[in-house]
């Protein structure tokens, strides 16, 4: 595997503002890299600096081994991008302006029809490829977007929020897309869609005020996502009393005399998920043995969005360190 | 190549757009009313250039007159079609495709400025057009012809670089079209003051765009005055592609602005 953007030590200041402060990382072929963090964190500048459209003020970006300030053109020509907005020459058809796209891409002439086609195959554009873009809807326009984006088989694809504007079984098509390409390239994707992240990354960074709080692949990141929390509901009221006897159990949490949440103690490792089980076990023979009669008991799973809320929320980005 | 790839792209767009069209008619129905005035002149004039003795010609009364005004109405057109050329790009913010291509700030500068002066110079072939029907029942001082016409030509050149100087520095058209304008009209008028004055100034002469045209027009092609034409089509240039870099590098937050406007 090897290494598609190599970004060290970023910053990017706007007069006295800094919106990119200090980021680096790298990419590699095969990795999806989901961008999140909340509005104004920086992840349409960092997007900017990556594809050459905004210089950073300090570090320096390799694309595919080339530095971007110093090797521009050779830089550019293994990246492929779609801004926030997509760049569109609205007054031309969609294979007019692929096709311009094409030349400035330089792509060879002879190879120029089949690099269209391939695009206009892979994001639904064959239907609408002799419409002016103007006349487009907006998710056809994105989808175009895109098509500029990965028509000459860039290594390296960055999409600013590449989904925006899709109806949903839009949104599942680029997705599927975007997974795909995603086996022989590699994709930087910006998003605030967090179930995106979990269906189409493979790795996950969240950024908050310019800063990297957090940089997982998506097993890691699942991990995180397990439950040590159940949750019981019995038809007569619980004695807590008798619950705490069960080793493993860390606190509870009453929602009513008949609705208890317990914590059990969690080590944030592999072995948490067959301890929960254990523990688990022992409440139910617990609850069942005094004949409170249980009627239900889930563990509640952390969503990604819980962690996000918590990252970006908290003052001290302690979990990034977990 | 990637400049023409560029120019060509730009040039069908003007064409898109009823803007050219509606430029190549309007000064094309001026000029022929001037061209049409100038022969009525010249007719009026006839009887008493016979009797003369080293008599200016059809050249001098109809062509230099001609294209001197074409050049004022070329001023008035030539920033409404420059204003748009990098504006317009950024606002719609279609610059991010040819600031992640790989393609040089050069060629992209390059590019649309041949795109714009290619329409111009349609507009000035049209005009020469005129003086050539001439042709039907007369003849014609081609020396001063293809003088005028290389004045002209290089004249919708500076004119051209300088309005797409403007549209690298401004963020609206409407402000560019009037910079250019005024920056064109400066240049036009430096010269008057000095041709009343004892003393004329020779930095606002050898500035005067009017003079260094005149000259040209006159049929006396010296390499000063085209010179002063290359150079300043070589700063405008030159600036343009500065103006990119310098976006590039300290760009005055608009994607933080957009950033927040997301969603």
């Amino acid at each position: 595997m090897s290494v598609l953007i190599a970004a060290e030590n970023l910053s990017r200041y706007y007069d006295r503002h800094c919106a990119v402060d200090n980021i680096s990382f790298n990419l590699s072929t095969g990795e999806v890299l989901g961008f999140l963090g909340p509005n104004g964190a920086g992840k349409t500048t960092t997007m900017q600096m990556l594809s050459g459209n905004l210089a950073p003020s300090t570090g320096t970006i390799a694309i595919n081994g080339f530095d971007l300030l110093h090797q521009p053109l050779a830089a550019k020509h293994n990246l492929g991008y779609l801004p926030d907005t997509p760049p569109l020459y609205k007054e031309l058809t969609v294979n007019e302006f692929l096709g311009y796209c094409a030349k400035i891409h330089r792509i060879p002439p002879k190879q120029i029809d089949a690099a269209l086609k391939s695009a206009k195959h892979r994001c639904g554009l064959e239907a609408v490829a002799e419409r002016l873009i103007q006349n487009l809807s907006q998710g056809y326009q994105q989808r175009v977007g895109i098509a500029q984006a990965i028509l000459h088989n860039p290594p390296v694809i960055i999409l600013d929020e590449p989904t925006i504007g899709l109806d949903p079984l839009q949104i599942r098509e680029i997705r599927h897309l975007i997974r795909e390409l995603g086996q022989d390239h590699g994709i930087i994707l910006s998003t605030h869609i967090l179930s995106e992240v979990q269906e189409s990354c493979s790795h996950v960074q969240i950024i908050r005020q310019g800063k990297l709080i957090l940089r997982k692949s998506i097993e890691e990141l699942n991990l995180l996502m397990h439950s040590s929390i159940l949750q019981i509901t019995t038809r007569s009221p619980i004695e807590l009393d008798r619950l705490n006897l069960i080793p493993g159990i860390a606190s509870f949490e009453s929602i009513s005399p008949t609705k208890v949440l317990v914590h059990c103690v969690s080590d944030a490792n592999i072995t948490q998920i067959s301890d929960l089980s254990v523990v688990t076990e022992q409440i139910v023979a617990t609850i069942v043995n005094a004949g409170w009669g249980l009627l239900e008991i889930v563990p509640i799973r952390h969503s990604l969005e819980d962690i996000f809320i918590d990252l970006i929320q908290e003052p001290d980005p302690s979990l990034a360190t977990v | 190549m990637m400049i023409l790839t560029i120019a060509q792209r730009e040039f069908k767009t003007l064409f898109l757009s009823p803007l050219a069209w509606s430029i190549l008619a309007v000064v094309q129905w001026l000029m022929a009313y001037l061209f049409l005035s100038q022969v009525e002149a010249f007719n009026v004039l006839q009887p008493r250039l016979v009797s003369m003795n080293d008599a200016p010609g059809i050249a001098d009364i109809i062509i230099t007159p001609l294209f001197g005004n074409a050049a004022i109405i070329f001023m008035l057109v030539t920033p409404l079609l420059t204003m748009r050329i990098i504006c317009e790009e950024r606002r719609n913010k279609t610059l991010a495709l040819l600031l992640s291509s790989p393609i040089s700030h050069l060629q992209i500068i390059l590019g649309k400025y041949l795109a714009v002066f290619g329409l111009l110079s349609v507009s000035i072939l049209l005009t020469s057009l005129m003086p050539l029907s001439l042709l039907l029942g007369g003849t014609l001082d081609f020396g001063k012809f293809f003088a005028n016409l290389l004045a002209m030509s290089l004249l919708a050149a500076t004119y051209t670089a300088v309005g797409l100087l403007m549209s690298c520095i401004t963020l609206q058209p409407t402000i560019a079209a009037l910079s250019t304008f005024g920056l064109l009209l400066l240049l036009w008028v430096l010269d008057w003051s000095s041709s009343i004055s004892d003393h004329p100034s020779p930095v606002m002469q050898y500035l005067s765009i009017l003079r260094h045209f005149q000259n040209l027009q006159s049929g006396l092609i010296s390499s000063e005055d085209v010179l002063y034409f290359v150079f300043g089509i070589t700063l405008c240039l030159l600036l343009s592609i500065l103006r990119l870099e310098q976006e590039l590098l300290q760009k005055i937050s608009p994607a933080v602005v957009h950033n927040s406007s997301v969603e």
